[in-house]
């Protein structure tokens, strides 16, 4: 481990500590410490929802599986962008619109029921937890590799770091730090991705002539089918990805920060204008790790591919850039797990007690108070989780959370802001449904049990054929939710009538109780 | 129209919302939201799912186009293109749909029943 290494990575843990710091003095109410008091811009809150999003999983991962499998890597990026068509037309908006703090308060806006708050709390719980398992195993493991330390310390660095931010600073400094690895992260993708193309002589054409010869796939490359072989697993996959990351409690939680539906419009603009350029630029860096670096070396370093960025680095930009990445792919992993530990403190404290225990009539005090003491409740639990689950695959939690996500809370929001006859019922089975059929068929599927030992879990044949069960999953979330609300007789057109002026216009005035 | 009974929020002056869904200018951002909105998302799920359909089941995006660039990549950077057209598309259309809706806060306001 460099001296510059060590250097840039203390930068990165002061200036986070100071944005902390700041922050901390204006987290005074619940509002400040879930929403940053809504007042975000547009081109903050943008630079925050692409640095919540931009994972470890997508920078080194994606570029890795480029490196490695050419076009199939390619499909994780492209899923993962035209999602934000799915938040921009459907959700972002009428979202801002009814919900408060989480995405419970907006479903709430309709019903008021105990049990429909219950059920999206632990959809947000579950979520969120499998999405952070697989960010701090993640992050472990490039630790690890990064600055040769062990697993163990590394995950206690990257817990007490998001734990501190999220404990003292809340939102607004779980945001900035969010805005900063954005920034960061953007810089070392575009010195990168010059440099690669430098090497090829700005010839795009040239690229892929190239690659097409340095890796032992030779011509098929280019083409898709190295990872992807059976059509169906490759479309339920494609699936989990697009509809997934509108039902992404911390992603979603991001729009409550701004103060109105324009001001989210704008943010996801801004967020898919610097995501889609992320992604157009992991493919330079991909190409570029294979044929700079090479096939069997990326390999050697990490069978995932994950260490292909910053062995580029290494090769193009020598020392300094290689501690320069390493320190941004350090302050992505922070900004990510930040997001998550508010999100699921926010199920807890805003949710289950705010809202089911104390029935909404807890003081300011008592609010940020239990919001706290969740957020340190969730750190704790979720390094404990990661300490344990060190050999887990992180692209199949990834996977695994963006289903749950497309199943259990996409259908209930979808069905909320357009369908009329909706009721508390439908609420219910919706999300149950579609929480336990992701779970469930998971649970027998290929990723749990393989035939070959070491390959999954558990040796044996799975009894459910797709990797990723979105294909079915999700049609049986709505299906659930369709189901729920025609055998209950109740409905409140009135109660609808509200929630459709309210969500389209932006319509505010203290009309439904949280 | 049914106004029935009031609405119960404990609010000094009660907004009827369902009156407000049947007014004309709730009815028209209705109906010009849904056929800016479906249309399009229709669209670009179609045109996004026919890529892994595409590669999955057929072969000939795999035929070259420029130099050693085949028409899988093209496509590829097609769905980057067509994400990016339709949030500017999106953003001028909504500008539209704000005034509308502004109009509707102001009827409501008034209390005028806007029809």
């Amino acid at each position: 481990m460099s001296a510059t290494v060590i250097i840039l990575f203390l930068a990165i843990v002061v200036l986070t500590l100071a944005i902390t710091f700041f922050a901390a003095r204006r987290t005074q109410t619940a509002g400040d410490f879930y929403t940053a008091g809504g007042g975000l811009t547009g081109m903050q809150n943008g630079l925050a929802i692409a640095g919540d999003y931009l994972s470890a999983a997508s920078f080194l991962g994606i570029a890795g599986a480029i490196a490695l499998y050419g076009f199939d890597g390619f499909f994780y990026s492209i899923g993962f962008l035209i999602a934000y068509l799915v938040v921009l037309f459907l959700v972002a908006e009428p979202l801002r619109n009814l919900g408060r703090f989480t995405l419970a308060d907006m479903i709430n806006s309709r019903f008021d029921a105990r049990k429909v708050r219950g059920a999206a709390a632990l959809n947000t719980i579950t979520i969120s937890t499998f999405y952070m398992i697989a960010q701090l195993v993640g992050a472990g493991a490039l630790i690890q590799l990064l600055f040769g330390i062990d697993y163990w310390i590394a995950v206690l660095i990257v817990g007490v770091m998001m734990t501190i931010y999220v404990l003292f600073g809340g939102m607004i400094a779980t945001s900035w730090v969010q805005i900063v690895k954005a920034v960061l992260l953007m810089a070392g993708m575009v010195i990168m991705a010059f440099l690669v193309l430098l090497k090829f002589n700005f010839n795009i054409g040239q690229m892929f002539t190239d690659v097409k010869s340095v890796t032992a796939h030779g011509e098929a490359y280019l083409m898709p089918g190295l990872q992807y072989t059976e059509p169906l697993s490759t479309i339920s996959l494609m699936l989990a990805l697009v509809l997934g990351t509108a039902g992404l409690p911390h992603i979603l939680m991001r729009f409550f920060t701004v103060r109105d539906a324009p001001t989210a419009r704008s943010s996801v603009v801004i967020a898919t204008w610097v995501i889609g350029i992320f992604y157009v630029l992991t493919l330079f860096l991909g190409f570029g790790a294979a044929a700079f670096v090479g096939y069997e070396s990326i390999l050697a370093a990490n069978p995932g591919g994950n260490m292909a960025a910053p062995l580029l680095a290494q090769v193009i930009g020598g020392d300094i850039l290689f501690a320069f990445i390493s320190a941004v792919a350090f302050a992505t992993i922070l900004a990510v797990v930040a997001g998550l530990v508010l999100s699921g403190a926010s199920a807890f404290a805003h949710d289950l007690y705010g809202q089911i225990i104390k029935r909404g009539k807890a003081t300011e005090r008592e609010q940020v108070r239990a919001a706290r003491y969740a957020s340190l409740a969730v750190s704790v639990l979720s390094i404990v989780l990661a300490l344990f689950a060190q050999y887990l695959n992180v692209a199949f939690l990834v996977s695994l959370a963006f289903c749950i996500a497309a199943s259990a809370n996409l259908p209930v929001i979808l069905y909320t802001i357009y369908w009329k006859r909706f009721n508390t019922a439908g609420a219910v089975s919706a999300m149950l449904t579609g929480l336990f059929s992701a779970l469930i068929l998971v649970s027998i599927s290929p990723s749990v049990f393989s035939p070959v030992e070491g390959a999954a879990l558990f040796v044996g044949e799975p009894i459910f054929p797709l990797t990723n069960p979105a294909l079915v999953s999700v049609p049986l979330g709505f299906l659930g939710g369709y189901l729920g609300t025609i055998l209950s007789k109740e409905t409140d057109m009135k109660r609808y009538a509200e929630v459709k002026v309210k969500a389209n216009t932006g319509y505010k005035r203290s009309g439904v109780s949280h | 129209m049914g106004a029935e009974k009031e609405y119960k929020q404990g609010q000094e002056q009660e907004i009827d919302y369902v009156q407000v869904t049947e007014s004309k200018s709730f009815k028209k951002l209705m109906h010009d939201r849904k056929k800016f909105i479906v249309p399009l998302t229709i669209f670009f799920l179609v045109f996004y799912f026919l890529l892994p359909i595409l590669t999955s089941y057929t072969t000939f995006l795999n035929t070259p186009a420029i130099g050693d660039i085949s028409w899988v990549w093209l496509f590829a950077l097609a769905q980057f293109i067509m994400t990016w057209v339709l949030c500017t598309v999106y953003v001028k259309k909504a500008a539209a749909f704000d005034k509308q809706a502004d109009e509707i806060i102001r009827e409501m306001e008034e209390g005028g029943d806007g029809r």
